[in-house]
Protein backbone atom coordinates (compact mmCIF):
# COMPACT_ATOMS: atom_id res chain seq x y z
CA UNK A 1 0.00 0.00 0.00
CA UNK A 2 2.67 2.46 0.90
CA UNK A 3 4.41 1.72 -2.51
CA UNK A 4 1.19 2.45 -4.18
CA UNK A 5 0.62 6.01 -2.44
CA UNK A 6 4.65 6.77 -3.55
CA UNK A 7 4.11 5.86 -6.92
CA UNK A 8 0.66 7.67 -7.46
CA UNK A 9 2.51 10.62 -6.01
CA UNK A 10 5.52 10.93 -7.89
CA UNK A 11 3.55 10.33 -11.07
CA UNK A 12 1.89 13.72 -10.36
CA UNK A 13 4.18 16.62 -11.48
CA UNK A 14 4.44 14.30 -15.22
CA UNK A 15 1.22 15.66 -15.57
CA UNK A 16 1.81 19.13 -14.61
CA UNK A 17 1.93 21.17 -18.24
CA UNK A 18 5.75 22.61 -19.14
CA UNK A 19 4.41 26.24 -18.48
CA UNK A 20 3.30 25.49 -15.16
CA UNK A 21 6.26 23.73 -14.38
CA UNK A 22 8.28 26.76 -15.67
CA UNK A 23 6.11 29.11 -13.62
CA UNK A 24 6.60 27.53 -10.91
CA UNK A 25 10.44 26.94 -11.30
CA UNK A 26 10.62 30.69 -12.34
CA UNK A 27 9.03 31.90 -8.97
CA UNK A 28 10.74 29.66 -6.86
CA UNK A 29 14.08 30.90 -8.48
CA UNK A 30 13.80 34.03 -7.78
CA UNK A 31 14.91 36.93 -5.74
CA UNK A 32 12.20 36.09 -2.90
CA UNK A 33 11.87 32.69 -4.17
CA UNK A 34 11.25 29.69 -1.68
CA UNK A 35 14.45 27.85 -3.20
CA UNK A 36 16.65 31.17 -3.46
CA UNK A 37 15.25 31.76 0.23
CA UNK A 38 16.70 28.25 1.60
CA UNK A 39 20.22 28.69 -0.14
CA UNK A 40 20.26 32.03 1.85
CA UNK A 41 20.16 30.15 4.84
CA UNK A 42 23.74 28.38 4.04
CA UNK A 43 25.32 31.29 2.30
CA UNK A 44 24.41 32.34 -0.96
CA UNK A 45 24.05 35.88 -2.31
CA UNK A 46 20.08 36.29 -2.78
CA UNK A 47 19.33 37.04 -5.74
CA UNK A 48 17.83 35.55 -8.85
CA UNK A 49 19.15 31.94 -10.02
CA UNK A 50 18.47 31.96 -13.30
CA UNK A 51 19.90 35.58 -14.10
CA UNK A 52 23.21 34.12 -13.58
CA UNK A 53 23.84 31.53 -16.55
CA UNK A 54 26.25 29.20 -14.23
CA UNK A 55 23.12 28.00 -12.39
CA UNK A 56 20.93 27.34 -15.12
CA UNK A 57 22.05 23.60 -16.50
CA UNK A 58 22.16 22.51 -12.74
CA UNK A 59 17.80 24.15 -12.05
CA UNK A 60 17.07 22.44 -15.55
CA UNK A 61 18.57 18.91 -15.04
CA UNK A 62 17.11 19.21 -11.36
CA UNK A 63 13.83 20.29 -12.13
CA UNK A 64 13.46 17.76 -15.07
CA UNK A 65 14.47 15.01 -12.60
CA UNK A 66 11.48 16.16 -10.19
CA UNK A 67 8.85 15.91 -13.06
CA UNK A 68 10.02 12.35 -14.26
CA UNK A 69 11.57 10.51 -12.28
CA UNK A 70 8.68 8.93 -10.89
CA UNK A 71 7.05 8.32 -14.28
CA UNK A 72 10.42 7.49 -15.84
CA UNK A 73 10.46 4.24 -13.24
CA UNK A 74 7.13 2.18 -14.21
CA UNK A 75 9.31 0.96 -17.03
CA UNK A 76 11.68 -0.23 -14.64
CA UNK A 77 9.34 -1.25 -12.03
CA UNK A 78 7.58 -3.44 -14.82
CA UNK A 79 11.01 -5.17 -15.36
CA UNK A 80 11.94 -5.92 -11.74
CA UNK A 81 8.72 -8.01 -10.92
CA UNK A 82 9.00 -9.27 -14.30
CA UNK A 83 12.41 -10.93 -13.24
CA UNK A 84 12.01 -14.25 -11.55
CA UNK A 85 11.49 -15.00 -8.15
CA UNK A 86 13.96 -18.22 -8.30
CA UNK A 87 16.87 -16.52 -9.36
CA UNK A 88 16.89 -14.76 -5.74
CA UNK A 89 16.15 -17.68 -4.01
CA UNK A 90 19.14 -19.33 -5.90
CA UNK A 91 21.49 -16.71 -5.11
CA UNK A 92 20.30 -16.52 -1.56
CA UNK A 93 20.84 -20.13 -1.05
CA UNK A 94 24.25 -19.45 -2.39
CA UNK A 95 25.21 -16.72 0.30
CA UNK A 96 24.40 -13.48 -1.77
CA UNK A 97 23.48 -11.20 0.32
CA UNK A 98 21.12 -8.03 -0.57
CA UNK A 99 23.84 -5.91 -2.17
CA UNK A 100 25.41 -9.38 -4.19
CA UNK A 101 21.59 -9.77 -4.91
CA UNK A 102 20.88 -6.90 -6.54
CA UNK A 103 24.62 -6.68 -8.64
CA UNK A 104 24.07 -10.18 -10.13
CA UNK A 105 20.99 -10.62 -10.18
CA UNK A 106 18.61 -7.70 -10.64
CA UNK A 107 21.00 -5.57 -12.85
CA UNK A 108 21.44 -8.58 -15.65
CA UNK A 109 17.43 -8.52 -15.11
CA UNK A 110 16.79 -5.03 -16.55
CA UNK A 111 19.67 -4.77 -18.49
CA UNK A 112 17.72 -4.87 -22.02
CA UNK A 113 15.40 -2.20 -20.71
CA UNK A 114 17.88 0.20 -19.75
CA UNK A 115 19.58 -0.26 -23.56
CA UNK A 116 16.23 0.45 -24.79
CA UNK A 117 15.50 3.22 -22.56
CA UNK A 118 19.03 4.68 -23.25
CA UNK A 119 18.70 3.90 -27.12
CA UNK A 120 15.05 5.96 -26.67
CA UNK A 121 16.46 8.52 -24.99
CA UNK A 122 19.44 9.29 -27.20
CA UNK A 123 16.88 9.22 -30.63
CA UNK A 124 15.26 12.24 -28.87
CA UNK A 125 18.62 13.85 -27.53
CA UNK A 126 18.68 16.90 -30.03
CA UNK A 127 15.09 17.70 -30.06
CA UNK A 128 14.48 17.12 -26.38
CA UNK A 129 13.43 19.73 -24.17
CA UNK A 130 13.34 23.04 -25.83
CA UNK A 131 10.14 24.20 -24.87
CA UNK A 132 11.05 24.60 -21.44
CA UNK A 133 14.21 26.17 -22.24
CA UNK A 134 12.48 28.68 -23.84
CA UNK A 135 10.50 29.21 -21.20
CA UNK A 136 13.35 29.35 -18.50
CA UNK A 137 16.20 31.45 -20.26
CA UNK A 138 16.61 34.91 -20.81
CA UNK A 139 18.56 37.15 -23.19
CA UNK A 140 21.21 37.63 -20.65
CA UNK A 141 22.10 33.65 -20.44
CA UNK A 142 20.96 32.65 -24.13
CA UNK A 143 24.90 31.34 -24.69
CA UNK A 144 24.38 28.75 -21.76
CA UNK A 145 21.15 28.15 -22.24
CA UNK A 146 20.43 27.58 -25.75
CA UNK A 147 19.86 24.29 -27.26
CA UNK A 148 19.94 23.72 -31.38
CA UNK A 149 16.20 23.87 -31.23
CA UNK A 150 15.85 27.09 -29.86
CA UNK A 151 18.67 28.81 -31.38
CA UNK A 152 16.81 27.87 -34.76
CA UNK A 153 13.57 29.18 -33.65
CA UNK A 154 15.11 32.51 -32.78
CA UNK A 155 17.29 32.88 -36.00
CA UNK A 156 14.03 31.42 -38.48
CA UNK A 157 10.87 32.55 -36.73
CA UNK A 158 11.72 35.50 -34.69
CA UNK A 159 14.86 37.04 -36.75
CA UNK A 160 13.15 35.66 -40.11
CA UNK A 161 15.83 34.42 -41.57
CA UNK A 162 14.50 31.01 -42.37
CA UNK A 163 16.96 29.29 -45.33
CA UNK A 164 19.77 29.75 -42.67
CA UNK A 165 17.47 28.24 -39.56
CA UNK A 166 16.11 25.49 -41.74
CA UNK A 167 19.57 24.30 -42.81
CA UNK A 168 20.51 24.73 -38.66
CA UNK A 169 17.21 22.34 -38.50
CA UNK A 170 18.00 19.59 -40.96
CA UNK A 171 21.50 19.21 -40.06
CA UNK A 172 19.98 19.35 -36.18
CA UNK A 173 17.87 16.31 -38.03
CA UNK A 174 20.89 14.30 -39.67
CA UNK A 175 22.97 14.43 -36.13
CA UNK A 176 20.13 13.14 -34.54
CA UNK A 177 19.97 10.04 -36.87
CA UNK A 178 23.30 9.38 -36.78
CA UNK A 179 23.36 9.25 -32.90
CA UNK A 180 20.13 6.83 -33.06
CA UNK A 181 21.42 4.54 -35.65
CA UNK A 182 25.06 4.76 -33.50
CA UNK A 183 23.31 3.73 -30.28
CA UNK A 184 21.21 1.14 -31.88
CA UNK A 185 24.38 -0.46 -33.60
CA UNK A 186 26.33 -0.53 -30.02
CA UNK A 187 24.05 -1.66 -28.88
CA UNK A 188 23.23 -4.47 -30.81
CA UNK A 189 26.61 -5.77 -30.90
CA UNK A 190 27.22 -5.69 -27.43
CA UNK A 191 23.77 -6.67 -25.74
CA UNK A 192 21.97 -8.23 -28.86
CA UNK A 193 18.90 -5.55 -27.76
CA UNK A 194 17.92 -2.79 -30.59
CA UNK A 195 15.05 -0.97 -31.75
CA UNK A 196 14.51 -2.65 -35.29
CA UNK B 1 6.97 -12.70 7.53
CA UNK B 2 10.40 -14.17 8.29
CA UNK B 3 12.26 -12.68 11.13
CA UNK B 4 14.76 -9.97 9.78
CA UNK B 5 18.47 -9.92 9.90
CA UNK B 6 19.78 -6.94 11.39
CA UNK B 7 21.32 -5.88 7.30
CA UNK B 8 17.17 -6.38 6.64
CA UNK B 9 16.64 -3.94 8.90
CA UNK B 10 18.55 -1.43 8.32
CA UNK B 11 17.46 -1.55 4.10
CA UNK B 12 13.67 -1.26 5.60
CA UNK B 13 14.46 1.73 7.35
CA UNK B 14 16.36 3.06 4.55
CA UNK B 15 13.92 2.29 2.21
CA UNK B 16 11.17 4.26 3.72
CA UNK B 17 13.12 6.79 4.99
CA UNK B 18 14.02 7.45 1.01
CA UNK B 19 10.73 6.96 -0.03
CA UNK B 20 9.45 9.58 2.46
CA UNK B 21 11.55 11.55 1.19
CA UNK B 22 11.05 11.03 -1.95
CA UNK B 23 7.16 11.54 -1.62
CA UNK B 24 7.68 15.25 0.09
CA UNK B 25 9.79 16.13 -2.31
CA UNK B 26 7.59 15.50 -5.36
CA UNK B 27 4.48 16.86 -2.89
CA UNK B 28 6.43 20.26 -1.30
CA UNK B 29 6.20 22.64 -4.57
CA UNK B 30 2.53 21.95 -4.70
CA UNK B 31 1.73 22.13 -1.40
CA UNK B 32 3.67 25.69 -1.40
CA UNK B 33 2.08 26.89 -4.23
CA UNK B 34 -1.37 25.68 -2.55
CA UNK B 35 -0.07 28.01 0.70
CA UNK B 36 1.44 30.62 -1.11
CA UNK B 37 -1.65 31.15 -3.11
CA UNK B 38 -4.04 32.11 -0.07
CA UNK B 39 -1.43 34.25 1.52
CA UNK B 40 -0.78 37.49 2.25
CA UNK B 41 2.20 38.98 -0.24
CA UNK B 42 3.38 41.04 1.96
CA UNK B 43 3.37 38.64 5.11
CA UNK B 44 4.81 35.76 2.49
CA UNK B 45 7.37 38.30 1.27
CA UNK B 46 9.20 38.70 4.57
CA UNK B 47 8.79 34.98 5.37
CA UNK B 48 12.13 32.55 5.38
CA UNK B 49 12.56 28.69 5.34
CA UNK B 50 10.15 26.93 4.36
CA UNK B 51 6.75 27.90 4.08
CA UNK B 52 4.48 25.24 6.06
CA UNK B 53 0.81 27.02 6.37
CA UNK B 54 -0.74 30.22 4.48
CA UNK B 55 0.62 33.18 6.07
CA UNK B 56 -2.17 35.51 6.75
CA UNK B 57 -5.17 33.61 5.02
CA UNK B 58 -6.20 36.02 2.14
CA UNK B 59 -8.21 34.43 -0.92
CA UNK B 60 -7.57 38.30 -2.94
CA UNK B 61 -5.27 36.22 -5.28
CA UNK B 62 -8.24 34.04 -6.48
CA UNK B 63 -10.65 36.71 -6.30
CA UNK B 64 -8.36 38.67 -9.02
CA UNK B 65 -7.20 35.69 -10.92
CA UNK B 66 -11.45 34.98 -11.41
CA UNK B 67 -11.59 38.33 -12.86
CA UNK B 68 -9.26 37.88 -15.63
CA UNK B 69 -10.85 37.77 -18.90
CA UNK B 70 -7.76 35.62 -20.36
CA UNK B 71 -8.23 32.85 -17.92
CA UNK B 72 -12.06 32.67 -19.01
CA UNK B 73 -11.23 32.65 -22.59
CA UNK B 74 -8.19 30.50 -22.45
CA UNK B 75 -10.16 27.24 -20.69
CA UNK B 76 -13.22 27.80 -23.50
CA UNK B 77 -10.38 27.37 -26.64
CA UNK B 78 -8.04 24.87 -24.33
CA UNK B 79 -11.46 22.67 -24.47
CA UNK B 80 -12.20 23.40 -28.05
CA UNK B 81 -8.90 21.86 -29.18
CA UNK B 82 -9.17 19.16 -26.78
CA UNK B 83 -12.49 17.76 -27.38
CA UNK B 84 -12.35 18.22 -31.21
CA UNK B 85 -8.50 17.52 -31.64
CA UNK B 86 -8.25 14.35 -29.43
CA UNK B 87 -11.71 13.42 -31.40
CA UNK B 88 -10.10 13.95 -34.55
CA UNK B 89 -6.72 12.89 -33.73
CA UNK B 90 -8.25 9.27 -32.82
CA UNK B 91 -10.43 8.49 -35.71
CA UNK B 92 -7.46 9.49 -38.11
CA UNK B 93 -4.92 7.59 -36.43
CA UNK B 94 -8.01 4.29 -36.36
CA UNK B 95 -8.71 4.56 -40.36
CA UNK B 96 -4.83 4.48 -40.96
CA UNK B 97 -3.81 2.10 -38.55
CA UNK B 98 -6.76 -0.02 -39.51
CA UNK B 99 -5.68 -0.16 -43.21
CA UNK B 100 -2.01 -0.58 -42.34
CA UNK B 101 -2.55 -3.64 -40.51
CA UNK B 102 -4.59 -5.31 -42.94
CA UNK B 103 -2.47 -7.54 -44.64
CA UNK B 104 -4.45 -7.83 -48.09
CA UNK B 105 -3.09 -3.68 -48.91
CA UNK B 106 -0.75 -3.68 -51.52
CA UNK B 107 2.32 -1.85 -50.70
CA UNK B 108 1.84 -1.99 -47.13
CA UNK B 109 5.41 -2.02 -46.00
CA UNK B 110 6.77 0.43 -48.12
CA UNK B 111 3.90 2.86 -46.38
CA UNK B 112 4.22 1.90 -43.35
CA UNK B 113 8.40 2.78 -43.56
CA UNK B 114 7.28 5.87 -44.67
CA UNK B 115 5.14 6.70 -41.83
CA UNK B 116 7.68 5.49 -39.30
CA UNK B 117 10.60 6.81 -41.03
CA UNK B 118 9.40 10.53 -40.10
CA UNK B 119 9.85 9.81 -36.58
CA UNK B 120 13.21 9.37 -36.56
CA UNK B 121 13.89 12.13 -39.33
CA UNK B 122 11.95 15.73 -40.01
CA UNK B 123 12.88 18.89 -41.47
CA UNK B 124 12.63 20.56 -38.45
CA UNK B 125 10.52 23.39 -37.02
CA UNK B 126 10.91 25.86 -40.17
CA UNK B 127 10.08 23.46 -42.99
CA UNK B 128 6.96 23.18 -41.39
CA UNK B 129 6.58 26.62 -40.00
CA UNK B 130 6.14 27.54 -43.86
CA UNK B 131 4.21 24.62 -44.75
CA UNK B 132 1.65 25.76 -42.11
CA UNK B 133 1.60 29.22 -43.26
CA UNK B 134 1.67 28.72 -47.22
CA UNK B 135 -1.54 26.44 -46.44
CA UNK B 136 -3.04 29.32 -44.90
CA UNK B 137 -3.53 27.34 -41.76
CA UNK B 138 -1.77 30.37 -39.91
CA UNK B 139 -3.89 32.21 -37.25
CA UNK B 140 -6.74 29.57 -37.73
CA UNK B 141 -7.82 26.99 -34.80
CA UNK B 142 -6.74 24.75 -37.53
CA UNK B 143 -3.15 25.12 -37.33
CA UNK B 144 -3.01 23.46 -33.90
CA UNK B 145 -5.48 20.42 -34.80
CA UNK B 146 -4.41 19.47 -38.84
CA UNK B 147 -0.59 19.39 -38.58
CA UNK B 148 -0.80 16.91 -35.46
CA UNK B 149 -3.85 14.81 -36.76
CA UNK B 150 -1.39 11.46 -36.50
CA UNK B 151 1.11 11.08 -34.21
CA UNK B 152 3.47 8.02 -35.65
CA UNK B 153 4.27 6.47 -31.82
CA UNK B 154 0.39 6.83 -31.48
CA UNK B 155 -0.33 5.41 -35.10
CA UNK B 156 1.99 2.37 -34.50
CA UNK B 157 0.81 1.42 -30.97
CA UNK B 158 -2.96 1.27 -32.71
CA UNK B 159 -1.37 -0.40 -35.61
CA UNK B 160 -0.20 -3.00 -33.36
CA UNK B 161 -3.26 -3.36 -31.74
CA UNK B 162 -5.14 -3.87 -34.86
CA UNK B 163 -3.52 -6.45 -35.95
CA UNK B 164 -3.78 -8.63 -32.71
CA UNK B 165 -7.25 -8.92 -33.56
CA UNK B 166 -7.51 -11.87 -36.03
CA UNK B 167 -8.24 -11.39 -39.75
CA UNK B 168 -10.66 -14.22 -40.04
CA UNK B 169 -13.44 -11.65 -38.66
CA UNK B 170 -12.71 -9.61 -41.11
CA UNK B 171 -13.26 -12.31 -43.65
CA UNK B 172 -16.27 -13.99 -41.80
CA UNK B 173 -17.77 -10.59 -41.58
CA UNK B 174 -16.93 -9.69 -45.12
CA UNK B 175 -18.62 -12.97 -46.03
CA UNK B 176 -21.96 -11.23 -44.26
CA UNK B 177 -21.74 -8.39 -46.51
CA UNK B 178 -20.32 -5.97 -44.18
CA UNK B 179 -18.24 -3.60 -45.89
CA UNK B 180 -14.79 -1.75 -44.80
CA UNK B 181 -16.52 0.93 -42.89
CA UNK B 182 -18.50 -1.36 -40.81
CA UNK B 183 -15.72 -3.49 -40.48
CA UNK B 184 -13.64 -1.46 -38.56
CA UNK B 185 -16.36 0.25 -36.90
CA UNK B 186 -18.55 -2.69 -35.96
CA UNK B 187 -16.01 -5.79 -35.83
CA UNK B 188 -12.46 -4.39 -35.35
CA UNK B 189 -12.64 -1.28 -33.07
CA UNK B 190 -14.92 -2.80 -30.16
CA UNK B 191 -11.84 -5.64 -29.39
CA UNK B 192 -9.16 -2.83 -28.97
CA UNK B 193 -11.33 0.11 -26.68
CA UNK B 194 -8.60 -0.54 -23.97
CA UNK B 195 -6.11 1.35 -26.45
CA UNK B 196 -8.14 3.73 -27.74
CA UNK B 197 -8.92 4.55 -24.41
CA UNK B 198 -4.93 4.66 -23.25
CA UNK B 199 -4.83 6.89 -26.76
CA UNK B 200 -7.54 9.65 -25.94
CA UNK B 201 -5.94 10.40 -22.57
CA UNK B 202 -2.36 10.56 -24.65
CA UNK B 203 -3.69 12.85 -27.36
CA UNK B 204 -6.50 15.03 -24.72
CA UNK B 205 -2.81 15.94 -22.13
CA UNK B 206 -0.80 16.76 -25.07
CA UNK B 207 -3.46 19.18 -26.51
CA UNK B 208 -4.05 20.67 -23.20
CA UNK B 209 -0.36 21.10 -22.24
CA UNK B 210 0.20 22.38 -25.79
CA UNK B 211 1.56 26.31 -26.48
CA UNK B 212 4.31 25.82 -28.72
CA UNK B 213 2.32 25.81 -31.61
CA UNK B 214 -0.13 28.07 -30.78
CA UNK B 215 2.62 30.67 -30.03
CA UNK B 216 4.06 30.57 -33.61
CA UNK B 217 0.95 29.93 -35.47
CA UNK B 218 -1.58 32.10 -33.62
CA UNK B 219 -1.62 36.01 -33.77
CA UNK B 220 -5.40 36.57 -32.48
CA UNK B 221 -5.46 36.50 -28.76
CA UNK B 222 -9.20 35.56 -28.91
CA UNK B 223 -7.97 32.36 -30.11
CA UNK B 224 -5.24 31.61 -27.60
CA UNK B 225 -4.96 28.24 -25.56
CA UNK B 226 -5.37 28.80 -21.79
CA UNK B 227 -1.23 27.21 -22.02
CA UNK B 228 -0.12 30.45 -23.99
CA UNK B 229 -2.26 33.15 -21.42
CA UNK B 230 -0.35 31.29 -18.66
CA UNK B 231 2.64 31.63 -20.26
CA UNK B 232 2.07 35.56 -20.13
CA UNK B 233 1.19 35.20 -16.34
CA UNK B 234 3.74 33.20 -15.48
CA UNK B 235 6.79 33.46 -17.38
CA UNK B 236 6.54 37.11 -19.21
CA UNK B 237 5.30 38.47 -16.13
CA UNK B 238 2.31 40.31 -17.77
CA UNK B 239 -0.09 40.37 -15.01
CA UNK B 240 -1.35 43.79 -16.13
CA UNK B 241 -4.80 43.08 -16.69
CA UNK B 242 -5.74 41.50 -14.07
CA UNK B 243 -4.15 44.01 -11.68
CA UNK B 244 -5.55 47.32 -13.51
CA UNK B 245 -6.71 50.13 -11.72
CA UNK B 246 -6.06 48.11 -8.34
CA UNK B 247 -4.01 49.74 -6.21
CA UNK B 248 -0.72 51.36 -6.18
CA UNK B 249 2.03 49.87 -8.48
CA UNK B 250 4.12 48.54 -5.51
CA UNK B 251 1.30 46.76 -4.38
CA UNK B 252 0.31 45.77 -7.34
CA UNK B 253 4.26 43.83 -7.78
CA UNK B 254 3.55 42.47 -4.61
CA UNK B 255 0.01 40.66 -5.02
CA UNK B 256 1.69 39.69 -8.39
CA UNK B 257 3.39 36.71 -6.86
CA UNK B 258 0.40 34.98 -5.35
CA UNK B 259 -1.23 36.02 -8.13
CA UNK B 260 0.76 33.58 -10.25
CA UNK B 261 0.41 30.85 -7.61
CA UNK B 262 -3.66 31.24 -7.67
CA UNK B 263 -2.96 30.91 -11.54
CA UNK B 264 -1.16 27.90 -11.11
CA UNK B 265 -3.52 26.23 -8.78
CA UNK B 266 -7.14 27.53 -11.20
CA UNK B 267 -5.40 26.74 -14.37
CA UNK B 268 -3.79 22.89 -12.42
CA UNK B 269 -6.80 21.84 -10.52
CA UNK B 270 -8.80 19.91 -12.87
CA UNK B 271 -6.06 17.86 -13.89
CA UNK B 272 -5.67 17.21 -10.24
CA UNK B 273 -9.24 16.25 -9.48
CA UNK B 274 -9.11 13.62 -12.72
CA UNK B 275 -5.89 12.56 -12.60
CA UNK B 276 -6.43 9.83 -9.45
CA UNK B 277 -9.01 7.99 -11.51
CA UNK B 278 -7.13 8.08 -14.78
CA UNK B 279 -3.53 7.23 -13.64
CA UNK B 280 -4.17 3.43 -13.91
CA UNK B 281 -4.57 3.96 -18.09
CA UNK B 282 -1.32 6.31 -18.26
CA UNK B 283 0.10 3.07 -16.68
CA UNK B 284 -1.18 0.83 -18.83
CA UNK B 285 -0.17 2.91 -21.63
CA UNK B 286 3.62 2.92 -21.13
CA UNK B 287 3.44 -0.73 -21.70
CA UNK B 288 1.62 -0.67 -24.57
CA UNK B 289 4.72 1.66 -25.76
CA UNK B 290 7.39 -0.77 -24.25
CA UNK B 291 5.67 -4.01 -25.62
CA UNK B 292 6.38 -2.77 -29.13
CA UNK B 293 9.76 -0.85 -27.92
Amino acid sequence: MQHYCVQTVSYLPHFISTVVVAGMVLSFTSTDGIITNILTLFGFPKQNLLMDASNFRTIYVASGIWQGVGWGSIIYIAALSGINQELYEAAKIDGAGRWKQTLHVTLPGITPTIITMLILRVGTMMSLGHEKVMLLYNPGIYETADVISTYVYRKGLIDMSYSYSAAVGLFNSVVNLVLLWGANKISRSLTETSLW
Amino acid sequence: MSKLTFGEKVYQVFNYAFLTLLAFMTLYPFLYVIFASFSNPVKLYTHEGLLLYPQGFTTRAYEMVLKDPRIVTGYANTIFYVVVGTALNIIMSCIGAYVLSRPYLKLRRFFTIMIVFTMYFGGGLIPHYLLVKSLHLDNTRWALIVPGLINTWNLIIMMTAFRNVPISLDESARIDGAGEWRILFQIVLPLVVPTIMVMVLYCAVGHWNSWFNAMIYLRDRGKYPLQLFLREILVENRLNEITAGQGQANEVEDVGTTIKYATIIVSTVPILLVYPFIQKYFVHGVMIGAIKG
